[in-house]
């Protein structure tokens, strides 16, 4: 069984219908305690960096998913959710993130000047070998709606894509994912990598 | 490289699609349900549902409603309707939303921008604007268009966008329901003064007038009657914009 994990600040509904239309058992959580006893874990998400990270310190998400990562199950951050893999995020004064990928989360204002922000819109991917990704082609569109961006080494990005410069669009690292884009939004591709995801759990 | 989107908007009086003209005169066009249904199975690119009497009558827009559209579709949807709290933002995101179009709050209380803002970050904040030209002057309008503000419509929308909008909508309500070709200036004199990507609606006649939004400034555009009472079909839009060298997805 999956669980979603309810921050009480993410678009927890649209993760629960997309996985309810491609029958996948799931539960939405506010209990810390619920982690240990799922077979995969996805954390959605909308709201400032800081905002999420205090919630997920304060709540006793924290501690339960640092083991449960441990233990190589699958987990997947979408948006903010793939942001709090990392070290830090500035969004909101700095604060530190579940550490869980290194790298960090920097405003895109830092390197996208010339064009409109926040990200928002369907933007094309260029993708390399994924386990979540095998359903996406190079060029395919997936939906982002985000001002911030994840900073990180070249071996843990699974997709890019272009907005003046190379955004990253997914990470990988063993068993975590993070998706910069809403697959739940994103109609058939993103429906296939939540599917993909879900076939890990 | 980002496509440029084109979105259809959904009125709704709390319950039913309307399509309105100078946000006036209303014609009841049945569920939201059934039309944002049809819209889903044209792979729109994003869906704006806005509840235009919510602020007049007091109430923030029927959360079962988003609820419903959001239930059976995989695209992305920006609500708006009577939004007055952080609290009103949390359930539309909760329901299912993307973001969130906020219109007579914005204007009356600036700060709720700086709340919505910080607390679920300034991407899903929309400030929703609706525009009337009054003798030669472009005039910001409260309350779906009934009240007027004694503000400079771009140092209005400066002002937002430092505040922490993520986004404008910009419904020039002269134009609303008359599909009589939209005012490109208005388009280009706010996009000349923000850095935020804007939504351009009101006007539109045929899909060439999405061309030449796009080429005014507008990042996306939206339309309600064009797709409601004529043939055409976002995807037609689309292909104007793309026959003139414009990304679309």
């Amino acid at each position: 069984m999956i669980s979603i994990i309810d921050n009480q600040m993410g678009n927890i509904k649209s993760v629960s219908n997309a996985l309810k239309y491609l029958n996948v058992e799931h539960i939405i959580t506010q209990d810390p305690s619920d982690i240990a006893l799922s077979d995969g874990i996805i954390l959605p998400g909308v709201g400032s960096f800081s905002q999420a990270a205090i919630r997920l310190r304060d709540s006793g998400f924290y501690e339960e998913i640092q083991l449960y990562c441990a233990s190589n199950k699958p987990f997947l951050g979408i948006c903010l959710g793939m942001q709090l893999l990392f070290d830090s995020g500035v969004e909101g004064g700095g604060t530190s993130g579940l550490q869980l990928i290194p790298g960090h989360v920097s405003n895109l204002i830092n390197r996208v000047q010339k064009l409109p922000l926040p990200h928002i819109g369907w933007n094309e991917l260029t993708v390399k070998t994924s386990k979540i990704l095998n359903g996406v082609n190079n060029g395919d569109c997936l939906y982002f709606v985000h001002g911030f961006e994840v900073i990180t080494d070249e071996q843990y990005i699974v997709a890019k894509t272009d907005y003046g410069v190379d955004i990253v669009a997914a990470v990988e690292k063993n068993n975590i994912f993070g998706v910069q884009f809403h697959p739940e939004k994103s109609q058939e591709v993103g429906l296939e990598i939540l599917s993909s995801f879900a076939k890990l759990c | 490289m980002l496509r440029h989107r084109v979105i259809p908007i959904v009125l709704i009086d709390g319950f039913s699609v309307l399509k309105t003209i100078n946000f006036k005169q209303r014609r009841n066009l049945g569920s939201p349900v059934t039309v944002s249904r049809t819209y889903n199975t044209r792979n729109v690119d994003e869906l704006i549902l806005l509840d235009i009497d919510a602020s007049k009558q007091g109430r923030s827009i029927d959360k079962f409603t988003i609820m419903d559209i959001s239930q059976e579709l995989f695209m992305p949807l920006t609500v708006g309707g009577g939004i007055r709290t952080v609290k009103d933002i949390e359930m539309v995101l909760k329901m299912g939303a993307d973001k969130v179009a906020i219109n007579t709050e914005a204007i009356l209380r600036n700060n709720f921008i700086v709340e919505g803002a910080n607390e679920f970050g300034r991407q899903c904040i929309v400030v929703s604007l609706d525009v009337i030209k009054v003798n030669e002057q472009y005039c910001l309008f409260s309350h779906s268009a009934n009240k007027i503000i004694e503000i400079n419509l771009l140092d209005f929308c400066m002002k937002v966008q430092e505040l922490g909008a993520g986004e404008l909508l910009i419904n020039n309500v002269d134009k609303d329901g008359l599909m009589s070709e939209p005012d490109f200036k208005l388009i280009n004199d706010i996009a000349g003064c923000v850095g935020i990507p804007i939504i351009a609606a009101g006007g539109v006649s045929v899909p060439n007038d999405c061309t030449r939004m796009i080429q005014a400034g507008a990042s996306a555009v939206a339309a309600s009657s064009l797709f409601h009472f004529t043939g055409y079909t976002p995807q037609d839009c689309k292909s104007d914009m793309r026959e003139n060298n414009i990304p679309v997805r």
